[in-house]
C-alpha cells in the first residue's frame, strides 16, 4: 500500500511542475500585467480603462448569445432525431456531424466568403432567378452565421449523448401515464437533457465570445469583438503594443466566463456533464 | 412528422456541408477565381506540391502534433495515476487547475503563455520564440484532455489486482506497466488521438506562440486568407478533408468489425 | 510494450535538446529568416538564392508595418531581414532595432538611384537599401463610378455615399489616417491632436458606407468587381488593372503618401553577412527586374528601370514625376504621444 502511494506521488510530480510553470505562472503574469503599468508600477489604470471597451464586450456577448441560442434551437431536433435512429445509422450520422469539425475552422470560414459575397454563389443564384442581389458578407449577421456554422457540432454532440442515455422505458412510462407528446418533451425529455444542453452551451458560447478570426473574415474588419482588441494589444496591429491593457481585458474576459460557467453549472445537477466529445 | 424531420435534418446537414462542397468544387477550377468556374483542372494541386511554405508548415504541424501528443500522453497518464490516489480538497484543487486550459478561451491561454515566453526571453538573451515554445504550448493544452480521458478508466480499475501483483513479488513500477496500463489502454489511446487532433487543428495558440521560424499549417492558412485568393488553399483543404474522411471511415469500419468478431482492441 | 515505452521515453529525452538546438540553426546549413510584406517578392528569386548560396530561407509575411514591428520589438521572434516602410525604419533606427550595414558586402548598392538614398528616415543611409517606392492612389471601377465623380481626382470619392457598400478602406491606422488628414487639408504628420481628432471623425463618418477594411484582399475584391472604389499602393493598382481593365486610378489632388520600402537587417541577426548577401542578391539587376515585374511597384534600381518595359516606366502614376511628387508627403515617425493617440482613435473607430 505504501509503495503504491509513493509511486502515485511520484507519477503526478512532472505534471505538477509543468502545471505550475505553464498554467499557474502565466495566469499569475496576466494578473500582474493587468495591475501594473509599462514601468512595472502598481496601477488600477488598466482595469479602469476597460470601461472604454464596454460596448465591445456588449457586442461580443450579444453576438455570442445569439449564436448560442440559434445553435441550441438548430441542434436539439437534430440530436433528437439521430438518437431515435437505429444504432448503425446513429453512428454514421454522428460521424457526419463530426466530420466538418475535423477540417480546420479557418478553411471552413473562408469558404463562406465565397458563398456570401456580393458576387458570391447565393447572389449569383438569386440574380439567375431574376432577383436582386443583396449584401450579406461584412455584417454582424455574417459573423453570427460563421459562429453558428463553426460551433453547431459542439451543441449537437453533447445533447445527443444525453438523449441516448435516457431510457426508452422512462418515456414509455410517461406516455402510459397519459402524457401527450408536448408534455413528455417538457416534463421528461427536456429536464433530462439539461446536462447536455449546458455543456453544449458552454462549448459554443466560450469560443464564440472570444473569437477574433470569424469577425475578421466574415465581418470585413467592421465588426470588432473583444478577441480582436486583445489580439491588437498583443500583436500591435493598431500601432501600439500594450500587454498591460491586453492582460486586463483578458482577465476580465476570463472572469466573465468563469462567472457564467458557475451560473450554468448551478442548473446542472449531474456533476460529470455530457462529456467533451 | 417523419418527413418534416427528414427535411429538417437534410437542411441542417446541407448547411454543414455546403461550404465544404463549394471548396472542393472550386479546387478543380482552372481559373484563379473564387466564383467563376472556368473548367476542370488539377492545376492547383500541382502548384500546391511546389509550394515550399505550405509543405514545410504541414510537416511542422504533423511533427508538433505527434511530439506534443506523445509527451502529453506520457505526462498526462502518469499524472492521472497520481490524481487517482488523491483525495478530498487536494484532488479537487488539482483537477480545478487541470481544467483551466480546457475552460479558458483559447485566446486567454494563448496570450498568458505568450506573456510568459516574452517575459523569459527578454530576461535571458539568446532565446527566441520558435519550435520549443510552440511545442510547450501545445503540450500544455493537450495534457488536460489526456487526463480527462484516462482518469475515468482508472476509476473502473480493481486495485486488488495491482496489489496482488506486488504481493507476488512484482516491483511497483513493473506491476504498474504490466497490470494497470493494459487495463487503461483504451483511455490512453483516446487521449492520445484527442491530443494529436487538437494540436493539429489549433490555430489561436500557435498564432501567438510560434515566432518566426515555426509556422504551423493553420497559421500559414490564416496568412493565406489575408492575401489575394489562391485556389491552392482549396486544393489543400480538399486533400485534408479526404484524408480525414478516409481515416474516420477506416476507424469506424475497424471498430464495427472488431466488435463483430469480438477480437478486442489490438495491443 | 516495453520497447514502445522505451522508444517514447527516449524521444522525450532527446526532444528538448533537439528543440533548443533548433534555434541556433540545424547542422551547418544556415537559415535566414526573411520577413516581408505579402505579395512582395517573386518567390523564384528566393529559391534561386537558396540554390546559389546553399542557404535556407525561411520566408514569412506580414500585412502592415505595425504587425511587423510588434513581432520584432517583442524580441520574441528573431528575423534577419525585414522590409519596412520609411517611417517605420526611422522608428526602428531610433529604438536600436536595426544593424548598421556593411556596404562592402552589398556592392550592388551602387545601382540604386541617388534620389532614393540618404532620405530623411535614414539620413546617412547606414541601415537600409531601398527596395521599392511609390505613392498611394485611389482606384475605381469605371463601369460603376460616374466619370463626373472622379473628374476632380479628389479623396471625396472615398466618402461618396452614392457608392455605399462598394468602398474599401485601408485596414491599418497610418494609411487610413493619412487619407483622412489629407482630405481635411492637414499634414499626415501633424502633431496637433485636434487635427487627429477631426480625422478620426471623418473616418467614423466613412465607416457606415464602407464594404470592409482590408489590406491585400483588395486585389480580389477590386479585380472581381466585388468592390468599386479603394485606396491602395500604385504598383498594386497596376497589377489589379491587368486582371480587370475597368480599373482606373489617380493620385488624389489633396496629396498622397510617397513611400520607400527598404531592406534592413535586424540588430539581433545571427547571420548578418548572409543577410547582406541576400540584400545584394535582391539588387542584382535581373532579380530587381523580376521583382519589379512581379509586384508592379516602382523600382529604385537604375539598371532595372532601364530593362523594364517602357510602357511601365513611363506610367505617370507608378513612376510619378517630380512635379507630382511635390504634392506628396513621406510618413515621419510619430511621437509616442501622437502614436498612442492614433492607436486609441483607431480602436475607437473600429469598435463603434
Amino acid at each position: 500500500m505504501k509503495n503504491k502511494s509513493l509511486l502515485a506521488k511520484f507519477a503526478s510530480a512532472p505534471y505538477t511542475v509543468w502545471m505550475c510553470i505553464f498554467v499557474i505562472v502565466p495566469i499569475a503574469l496576466v494578473v500582474y500585467y493587468a495591475f501594473t503599468d509599462a514601468d512595472g508600477n502598481f496601477t488600477f489604470g488598466n482595469m479602469t480603462s476597460i470601461v472604454e471597451y464596454g460596448s465591445t464586450f456588449l457586442i461580443s456577448l450579444k453576438l455570442a448569445l445569439i449564436s448560442t441560442v440559434i445553435c441550441l434551437l438548430m441542434a436539439y431536433p437534430v440530436a433528437y432525431t439521430i438518437s431515435k435512429m437505429k444504432q448503425r445509422r446513429q453512428s454514421t450520422m454522428i460521424m457526419l456531424v463530426m466530420l466538418p469539425m475535423w477540417m480546420n475552422f479557418l478553411i471552413r470560414t473562408y469558404a463562406w466568403m465565397t458563398i456570401l459575397e456580393g458576387n458570391g454563389l447565393i447572389n449569383r443564384f438569386v440574380r439567375m432567378l431574376g432577383g436582386e442581389g443583396f449584401s450579406m458578407i461584412n455584417t454582424d449577421g455574417a459573423v453570427v452565421l460563421g459562429m453558428v456554422y463553426n460551433f453547431l457540432p459542439y451543441m449537437i454532440l453533447p445533447i445527443y449523448t444525453v438523449l441516448t442515455k435516457i431510457e426508452k422505458s422512462t418515456i414509455e412510462a410517461a406516455q402510459d401515464l397519459g402524457a401527450n407528446r408536448l408534455s413528455v418533451f417538457r416534463r421528461v425529455l427536456l429536464p433530462m437533457s439539461i446536462p447536455g444542453i449546458i455543456s453544449g452551451i458552454t462549448m459554443v458560447f466560450v469560443p464564440a465570445v472570444s473569437t477574433f478570426v470569424i469577425s475578421k473574415l466574415l465581418g470585413g474588419g467592421k465588426t470588432f469583438l473583444i478577441g480582436d482588441i486583445i489580439e491588437n494589444f498583443f500583436l500591435g496591429n493598431t500601432g501600439t503594443v500594450n500587454y498591460n491593457v491586453g492582460a486586463a481585458l483578458s482577465l476580465v474576459l476570463m472572469i466573465l466566463i468563469l462567472i457564467s460557467m458557475t451560473i450554468m453549472n448551478h442548473f446542472d445537477k449531474d456533476e460529470s456533464s455530457g462529456g467533451i466529445m | 412528422m417523419k418527413i418534416i424531420s427528414k427535411v429538417y435534418n437534410f437542411l441542417v446537414f446541407g448547411f454543414l456541408y455546403a461550404p465544404i462542397v463549394v471548396m472542393i468544387v472550386y479546387s478543380f477550377n482552372s481559373k484563379k477565381s473564387r466564383t467563376d468556374f472556368g473548367g476542370f483542372s488539377f492545376r492547383w494541386y500541382a502548384e500546391l506540391f511546389q509550394d515550399d511554405i505550405i509543405l514545410r508548415s504541414l510537416w511542422l504541424s504533423l511533427l508538433v502534433a505527434l511530439l506534443s501528443a506523445i509527451i502529453a500522453t506520457v505526462i498526462g497518464t502518469a499524472a492521472s495515476v497520481g490524481i487517482h490516489s488523491m483525495k478530498g480538497l487536494k484532488r479537487r484543487a488539482y483537477l480545478a487547475v487541470n481544467n483551466i486550459p480546457v475552460v479558458n478561451p483559447d485566446i486567454v491561454t494563448a496570450i498568458s503563455m505568450m506573456i510568459l515566453f516574452v517575459f523569459v526571453i527578454t530576461k535571458f538573451n539568446g532565446l527566441e520564440m520558435g519550435f520549443a515554445t510552440l511545442l510547450i504550448s501545445h503540450i500544455t493544452f493537450n495534457i488536460p484532455y489526456v487526463i480527462l480521458s484516462v482518469l475515468p478508466k482508472l476509476r473502473g480499475l480493481n486495485p486488488n489486482i495491482y496489489e496482488a501483483a506486488q504481493d507476488l513479488g512484482c516491483p511497483p513500477g513493473k506491476a504498474f506497466l504490466k497490470v494497470v496500463v493494459p487495463q487503461i489502454t483504451e483511455g490512453i489511446v483516446t487521449g492520445f488521438i484527442m491530443a494529436f487532433t487538437l494540436s493539429l487543428d489549433d490555430f489561436v495558440i500557435s498564432y501567438f506562440n510560434s515566432g518566426s521560424s515555426a509556422q504551423t499549417l493553420p497559421v500559414t492558412i490564416y496568412s493565406m486568407t489575408k492575401r489575394p485568393y489562391s485556389p491552392k488553399i482549396n486544393a489543400l483543404s480538399t486533400l485534408l478533408f479526404l484524408s480525414v474522411m478516409i481515416l474516420l471511415v477506416m476507424v469506424n469500419l475497424r471498430k464495427t468489425n472488431g466488435n463483430n468478431s469480438k477480437k478486442g482492441e489490438l495491443k | 510494450m516495453k520497447k514502445a515505452l522505451s522508444f517514447i521515453l527516449s524521444i522525450c529525452v532527446v526532444l528538448p535538446i533537439l528543440a533548443f538546438s533548433g534555434c541556433g540553426g540545424n547542422g551547418d546549413k544556415i537559415t535566414l529568416n526573411v520577413y516581408n510584406w505579402g505579395e512582395y517578392i517573386d518567390m523564384s528569386a528566393v529559391y534561386e538564392f537558396e540554390k546559389t548560396y546553399g542557404i535556407d530561407v525561411n520566408y514569412t509575411t506580414y500585412a502592415s508595418n505595425e504587425e511587423m514591428y510588434a513581432k520584432v520589438s517583442s524580441g520574441a521572434a528573431s528575423y534577419d531581414i525585414v522590409i519596412p516602410s520609411d517611417y517605420m525604419i526611422g522608428k526602428m533606427i531610433e529604438e536600436g532595432l536595426l544593424a548598421e550595414l556593411d556596404f562592402a558586402n552589398i556592392p550592388n548598392y551602387s545601382l540604386i538611384g541617388d534620389e532614393y538614398k540618404n532620405l530623411a528616415f535614414d539620413p546617412d543611409n547606414k541601415y537600409s537599401v531601398p527596395y521599392t517606392w511609390g505613392t498611394t492612389v485611389v482606384m475605381y471601377n469605371k463601369s460603376v463610378v460616374d466619370p463626373a465623380d472622379v473628374k476632380d481626382k479628389s479623396l471625396d470619392l472615398l466618402w461618396n455615399e452614392k457608392y455605399s457598400g462598394q468602398i474599401l478602406m485601408f485596414d491599418n491606422p497610418r494609411d487610413a489616417f493619412g487619407l483622412a488628414l489629407h482630405k481635411l487639408g492637414y499634414s499626415m504628420n501633424t502633431t496637433n491632436p485636434d487635427e487627429w481628432e477631426a480625422a478620426a471623425k471623418e473616418l467614423k463618418k466613412q465607416k457606415p458606407i464602407l464594404q470592409a477594411y482590408v489590406m491585400d484582399q483588395i486585389f480580389d475584391k477590386m479585380s472581381s468587381g466585388e468592390a468599386a472604389i479603394a485606396p491602395y499602393y500604385a504598383g498594386d493598382a497596376l497589377i489589379i488593372q491587368e486582371s480587370n481593365p475597368d480599373i482606373e486610378y489617380f493620385i488624389p489632388k489633396e496629396g498622397a503618401n510617397m513611400f520607400v520600402d527598404s531592406m534592413c537587417v535586424l540588430k539581433n541577426s545571427q547571420h548578418k553577412t548572409e543577410a547582406e548577401m541576400f540584400i545584394n542578391f535582391m539588387c542584382n539587376t535581373d532579380v530587381a527586374v523580376m521583382t519589379a515585374e512581379m509586384i508592379g511597384y516602382a523600382t529604385p534600381h537604375t539598371e532595372a528601370k532601364k530593362a523594364l518595359d517602357p510602357a511601365i516606366t513611363s506610367n505617370p502614376v507608378v513612376y510619378a514625376s517630380a512635379e507630382v511628387l511635390e504634392n506628396t508627403e513621406v510618413f515621419l515617425n510619430l511621437s509616442p504621444e501622437i502614436s498612442l493617440l492614433q492607436s486609441e482613435l483607431w480602436t475607437d473607430i473600429k469598435k463603434d
